[in-house]
């Protein structure tokens, strides 16, 4: 099944520059109880975003009117945790197409991954650039070229390269999906089951 | 050329292919999956009209969202109980073997694998969980993976995986009574951090490791990914073969034979090059406990949480961030803090031993009035264990309750919630704010630690009370 095409992105940025962000915060094990993978946006940051009345606590980043954009912005070591893909989901349903940060969790980083989602890992001082330069003005636009495999702010020109594992650029460029692929070389499972006996 | 090490020999059997520039095409042996994570992979399934390749080689088992008190009523949560029945519906459509709740085999995903012999040397196993790595205590293979990938094992029994780099981490000497497997893990932790092993898998290796039973090893495993490292495994041994030995579904007679001869080789060549290999001694390690909220923040019981000047200060805001959410002063002394709740149980420490060790402890003893003690056994056949060696009427005794199986408050999907700024002392895995319940503290510990929290009422080293 195809799935969305990843094109190029110009966009203002949403910071949340706190270290290991765990996907108990991205989505609490409260809200999994849902069987499909639809409307998880609306719990993102549940209880970093909402009190227990369920009323938007002032002070956090997505409840700051000032900031928006289709890129998040992390610190180190995003993603950490339980391997829920509910919290890629999340992310994504709330409406980003990428995140940054200086250090991703492997098992986030496949889930995003798989969801369409970029993460975008850079070196900490190109990360400290972005917090500085979105902290001097909400409405500095970050660019992210996946075919360059390239992130950087608009104004200053300031810029990183970033590594992604080819097969998986490949997928996100042209829609391409692991289960296809995967249907598509039965053969050769089967035939490496018959191998292994 | 360098010898291999023991992951690289298991991972290399399983590759059916490689893509070039990218990840390789893994083989999956057995895969477990429970009833939060894959529900949208049978959707997928069903929406691309396949059927699955291998059903026989999944098992299922619903945990997350049980509840542990009256598990033969229908569950109260309608969600919890529509997502539980999701599961049943989809294991019977497409023929995956289902332990339901009330079953003899019922229980924590990570718990019934090893017990029932699912889980066995050699072999990659994976389930949508991340505590999938505790498996690898049989020196298997075995990691969390998410919904996509679960649904890539149902399709083809294989997942694209890029290949982490590996890490030896030696533990060498005698672990001091009082000090177990989990002290052993949260120190590990304590060490390199919580980020520390991403990337990698480990194989814990020395002296200390092969001391420990087989469950011991489950609990070290279990808390792989709490470092970040994907899994961790242990070489397979005689406790390993012994404790694999007569169990369901493990290979019998002259199988099982044949099976323990190739079990023997798997081990890392005495030449195997790793990417990281540290080392520690079991003299420096003590009961241990976290502070924080992430499972890296953990100090001996007897020490004191970290002064801010001595953290870095990249990492202070953090810290600090960390500190605030806890209620708790950096430079403070850990032990003597009050205790609100224990949770006993998990699929780090929910097994029979587990069990024991608290029964053993609090026998004579009484739980102090104010603390509410959950004890949660991680299956029906741990529960009905506990009851026959007479573990329920021990803890009862002291003033404990044995409830029913499931994974309960180590993520509070259930109604086992450790109310807003209460304390818990816990044996499972994960301190992550709110892990055990909006606005709930949890400090992660050993059995033996939180059972002596449960006596005391406060945060104490279990070897004064031994």
């Amino acid at each position: 099944m195809p799935s969305e095409i990843f094109q190029n992105i110009e966009s203002t940025a949403v910071p949340l520059p706190i270290e290991n962000v765990d996907t108990d915060q991205i989505i609490p094990a409260r809200f999994l109880k849902a069987t499909t993978r639809d409307g998880f946006g609306e719990n993102l940051f549940r209880d970093w975003r909402f009190d227990k009345n369920g009323l938007s606590k002032e002070g956090f980043v997505l409840n700051n009117l000032s900031y928006s954009g289709t890129i998040l912005v992390g610190g180190k070591n995003f993603g950490s945790g339980s391997s829920r893909e509910h919290a890629a989901w999340a992310i994504h349903d709330y409406g980003f197409k990428v995140v940054v940060s200086s250090f991703f969790a492997d098992i986030f980083k496949n889930n995003a991954l798989n969801n369409g989602l970029l993460p975008v890992q850079v070196s900490d001082s190109f990360l400290s650039t972005l917090f500085e330069a979105i902290e001097q003005d909400a409405a500095t636009i970050i660019k992210v070229n996946l075919e360059e495999q390239t992130i950087s702010i608009a104004a200053s020109g300031a810029s990183e390269n970033f590594d992604i594992n080819p097969y998986k650029k490949k997928c996100l460029l042209n829609g391409y999906d692991d289960i296809d692929y995967l249907l598509s070389i039965k053969e050769k499972i089967v035939h490496f089951e018959k191998s292994r006996t | 050329m360098a010898g291999k090490t023991l992951f690289d020999k298991i991972w290399d059997k399983h590759v059916v292919d490689e893509i070039k520039g990218g990840p390789s095409v893994l083989y999956i042996d057995r895969h477990l999956i429970h009833e939060v994570t894959s529900p949208q992979a049978f959707a997928g399934i069903e929406s691309r009209g396949i059927s699955l390749f291998r059903p026989e080689n999944t098992v299922a088992t619903p945990d997350h969202n049980v509840p542990t008190v009256d598990q033969h009523l229908s569950i109260k949560d309608e969600l919890s109980r529509f997502q539980v029945n999701k599961l049943t519906e989809n294991c019977e459509k497409h023929g995956v073997t289902l332990y339901g709740l009330n079953h003899p085999y019922h229980g924590i995903v990570h718990v019934i694998g090893p017990e029932l012999g699912i889980t066995q040397p050699g072999l990659t196993m994976v389930c949508g969980d991340s505590h999938t790595s505790t498996h690898g205590a049989f020196g298997s293979v075995a990691f969390g993976i998410g919904t996509s990938e679960v649904e890539m094992v149902l399709a083809t029994q294989c997942i694209l995986q890029p290949k982490p780099k590996k890490m030896r981490i030696t533990v060498d000497g005698e672990l001091a009574k009082g000090v177990t497997a989990k002290d052993v893990v949260l120190y590990i932790i304590a060490k390199i951090s919580a980020s520390g092993g991403t990337g990698y898998f480990i194989e814990y290796a020395g002296s200390v490791i092969r001391s420990l039973s087989m469950e011991g090893r489950m609990t070290v495993c279990n808390m792989s990914i709490e470092s970040g490292a994907r899994g961790g495994l242990i070489a397979p041994d005689q406790t390993t073969f012994d404790y694999v030995k007569g169990r369901e579904f493990a290979p019998s007679g002259d199988d099982f034979d044949q099976a323990v001869e190739r079990w023997k080789l798997l081990k890392s060549d005495d030449d195997a090059v790793f990417d990281k290999e540290l080392h520690y001694d079991a003299a420096d390690i003590e009961p241990m406990i976290t502070y924080g909220t992430n499972p890296g923040m953990g100090a001996k019981i007897k020490d004191k949480i970290p002064a801010v000047e001595e953290i870095d200060p990249a990492t202070r805001e953090s810290y600090e961030k960390s500190l605030a959410y806890m209620g708790f002063d950096a430079g403070s002394p850990i032990a003597g803090r009050k205790v609100d709740y224990i949770f006993v149980g998990s699929c780090t420490n929910g097994r029979i031993e587990d069990l024991r060790e608290v029964a053993q402890f609090v026998k004579g003893k009484r739980k102090a009035e104010h603390v509410t003690a959950w004890i949660v056994p991680g299956s029906k056949q741990v529960e009905e264990q506990a009851h026959e060696e007479g573990i329920t009427e021990i803890l009862e005794a002291s003033g404990f309750k044995l409830r029913q199986p499931g994974c309960s408050a180590c993520l509070a999907m259930n109604d086992d919630k450790v109310p807003e700024g209460m304390l818990a002392v816990a044996t499972s895995n994960r301190n992550f704010e709110g892990r055990q319940g909006p606005g709930s503290r949890t400090m992660l510990a050993s059995p033996l630690t939180a059972a002596a929290a449960a006596v005391t009422g406060i945060i104490s080293d279990p070897r004064s009370l031994l």
